[in-house]
């Protein structure tokens, strides 16, 4: 309990292009405890789904130190890592021919300990898993035979089958309108905390973000810009240099201080590079 | 949260009802076309005679009361040649499943990254080679240099693919394919300069059950048995592969070392199916595809499955081609497969989706 759940010092992560390394974060640190949600904002390319793969242990970073649960990440083995991590797919292609059970189930594959089938133990974790994301109803309904909505539910089941501390997720919220947005974000924080979850996610709707998370992290270039609660770290000035668009605070009706781009009408004159 | 009773068992996987039926039918259904196969033939050994010569053969009982002739040619021709043609189908369709859920492509077959190229330019080689016969525990040059070649041809497909970041499939199959190429090239070149050898060069590449013996079965079988059973103890990573190996990598699949093991084992089984009957085809890109659609895409099942039904289709195959004088049992697979295949991908085009 005392150590963080994730801990990075100073790490330096990129990607392989032909002519060489490509570095996106630099020297990044961070340590995210157990139990917490946090947000990972910043615009793209400043280093957000790299720095979710270095916790994810997909990407190896190339200086500095990764630790989970103490642990030096290169110490952990992939089944190791699947006992304790899960990345919650935006999409992910469901393949014909499985009922949501049985799709749910793979999410099993990491604690199976028998040859053939499953045990007591994954069958109990499937049906929790069905039912914490609403979708025991779904459970004999053939995967080719869902809605948009209906899909999410399954992959929520299949990452939370898995029984993980830390759940990550990238842009979980793409193509939905902002009443799903909020359903799935809202159901993963009750989630989080009757689970005691830890979750990390990638956001881009700052308002989101901001009434989601108890922590936002700010990356701008590689390097994070701000930490902390979102009505501390996440002010105006901060978003204005992470995103290059003119940003203002609102004080909503409520007295809750949320930042928001300050846009011309027509949108036709707006500073700051879009790289 | 706390574990909670559920109010009824969850079903995960295929029935036990269902997987006996389909195992259960795959076994009957096999059962009755090596009988026929067994008992079907030109030389007129009657039928009470067959099961006789089985029967005493397996279990020592009842007198022998047939000429020595019948004895050779069920025991030491037709048995032996069906029991092979077993091996053989069974050791494709299982490789051709195991290729089609690895490399996510509806089109793999077992020979897609190089195995059948391999193995003709190793069994050509040594039909051109200038010694007569050279034979070690009754296992041909031919046999042995098409094993080695099979497996070679793989290995190096795989040691090209393989980049830093690990082996993408694409870079695979197109490895794979230029490879095939190349050693395709060798063996034009051999056919080319073949001569009187000609004719045995071709039947070999057209694949025949013809040369079948005891002891060829007693060198295929137990690698393809052995490919089998551990590749059937890899179901679950061929499932979740399903899912697309970034996902599959989150659920703990080790990619480059799953790769390295699902495609040796495949290539290990086709080379040893090769080696003994020649590259016969259609076997290996059919049976997958028409098994998964009866059974469903779980590989707890549909491996099994497809060996069952594999196995059938070959001996079945085979039988076509001794009743029709001897064609090469590769030209029946084609003569049956190819259209068969073509209905399946029209089925499926006019049903909106597609054949995986």
């Amino acid at each position: 309990m005392s150590d963080p759940v994730v801990s990075l010092a100073e790490v330096a992560a990129g990607y392989d292009a032909a002519d060489g390394w490509r570095p996106v974060l630099d020297r990044v640190s961070l340590q995210v405890r157990h139990g917490e949600r946090l947000a990972l904002l910043g615009a793209n390319g400043s280093g957000k789904t790299t720095l979710l793969g270095v916790m994810a242990g997909t990407i190896d970073p190339f200086a500095g130190t990764v630790a989970l649960c103490g642990r030096p990440l290169a110490e952990w083995s992939r089944g190791e890592l699947a006992r304790t991590v899960t990345v919650l797919p935006q999409s992910l292609e469901l393949p014909a021919g499985f009922r949501v059970a049985e799709v749910v189930a793979m999410g099993r594959t990491p604690h199976a300990r028998r040859w053939f089938g499953w045990d007591a133990d994954d069958q109990r974790a499937v049906t929790d898993a069905l039912r914490d994301a609403d979708a025991a109803d779904l459970a004999d309904r053939p995967v080719t035979q869902l809605s948009g909505g209906e899909r999410q539910r399954v992959l929520v089941a299949l990452a939370l089958a898995q029984e993980p501390t830390l759940l990550l997720m990238d842009e979980p919220t793409t193509h939905m309108d902002v009443a799903h947005a909020a359903a799935l974000l809202g159901s993963l924080a009750r989630l989080q905390r009757a689970r005691e979850l830890t979750i990390v996610a990638v956001l881009h709707d700052l308002v989101l973000a901001g009434a989601w998370a108890p922590r936002v992290v700010v990356l701008d270039g590689g390097r994070i810009a701000a930490d902390g609660p979102p009505a501390t770290a996440l002010s105006a000035e901060v978003a204005r240099r992470a995103y290059g668009v003119p940003m203002e605070t609102i004080v909503t009706e409520a007295g809750r201080h949320i930042v928001v781009p300050h846009l011309p009408a027509g949108l036709g004159d707006l500073p700051g590079d879009r790289s | 949260m706390s574990a909670t009773t559920a109010v009824r068992p969850l079903a995960v996987g295929p029935s036990p009802g269902r997987s006996a039926l389909v195992l259960g039918g795959g076994v009957v259904v096999l059962t009755v076309v090596a009988a026929a196969a067994v008992a079907a033939g030109t030389s007129g050994v009657g039928l009470a005679d067959v099961v006789a010569i089985i029967v005493h053969r397996l279990t020592g009982i009842g007198p022998a009361t047939w000429p020595s002739s019948a004895e050779t040619i069920v025991w030491e021709l037709r048995v032996p040649r069906v029991v092979t043609g077993m091996v053989v189908g069974a050791g494709l369709a299982c490789a051709g499943t195991v290729f089609q859920a690895l490399l996510r492509n509806p089109m793999a077959d077992p020979y897609i990254i190089g195995p059948a190229a391999g193995a003709s330019l190793g069994a050509v080689t040594a039909l051109s080679l200038p010694i007569v016969a050279v034979t070690w525990l009754g296992i041909g040059l031919v046999q042995l240099f098409a094993f080695v070649g099979g497996l070679l041809a793989v290995v190096a497909v795989l040691a090209i693919a393989r980049g830093r970041g690990g082996t993408p499939v694409v870079t695979l199959l197109l490895a794979g394919y230029a490879v095939s190429a190349l050693l395709s090239a060798g063996v034009a070149l051999l056919i080319f300069s073949s001569g009187d050898r000609l004719g045995a060069v071709i039947g070999w590449l057209l694949g025949s059950l013809a040369g079948a013996s005891w002891t060829r079965v007693a060198i295929a079988g137990p690698l393809i048995v052995a490919a089998f059973s551990l590749l059937l103890l890899r179901w679950r990573s061929m499932n979740v592969l399903l899912l697309g190996e970034a996902h599959a990598e989150v659920l703990g699949v080790d990619l480059e070392r799953e790769k390295r093991l699902l495609v040796g084992l495949a290539a290990l089984a086709t080379s040893a199916a090769v080696a003994v009957s020649g590259t016969i085809g259609f076997v290996g890109l059919v049976v997958p595809h028409l098994v998964r659609l009866v059974v469903g895409p779980d590989h707890r099942l549909l491996l099994p499955a497809a060996m069952l039904y594999g196995a059938a289709l070959l001996v079945l195959a085979d039988l076509g081609a001794r009743l029709a004088g001897g064609v090469p049992v590769g030209v029946v697979t084609a003569i049956l497969g190819a259209p068969f295949f073509l209905w399946l991908l029209r089925r499926s085009v006019t049903s909106g989706g597609i054949v995986r």
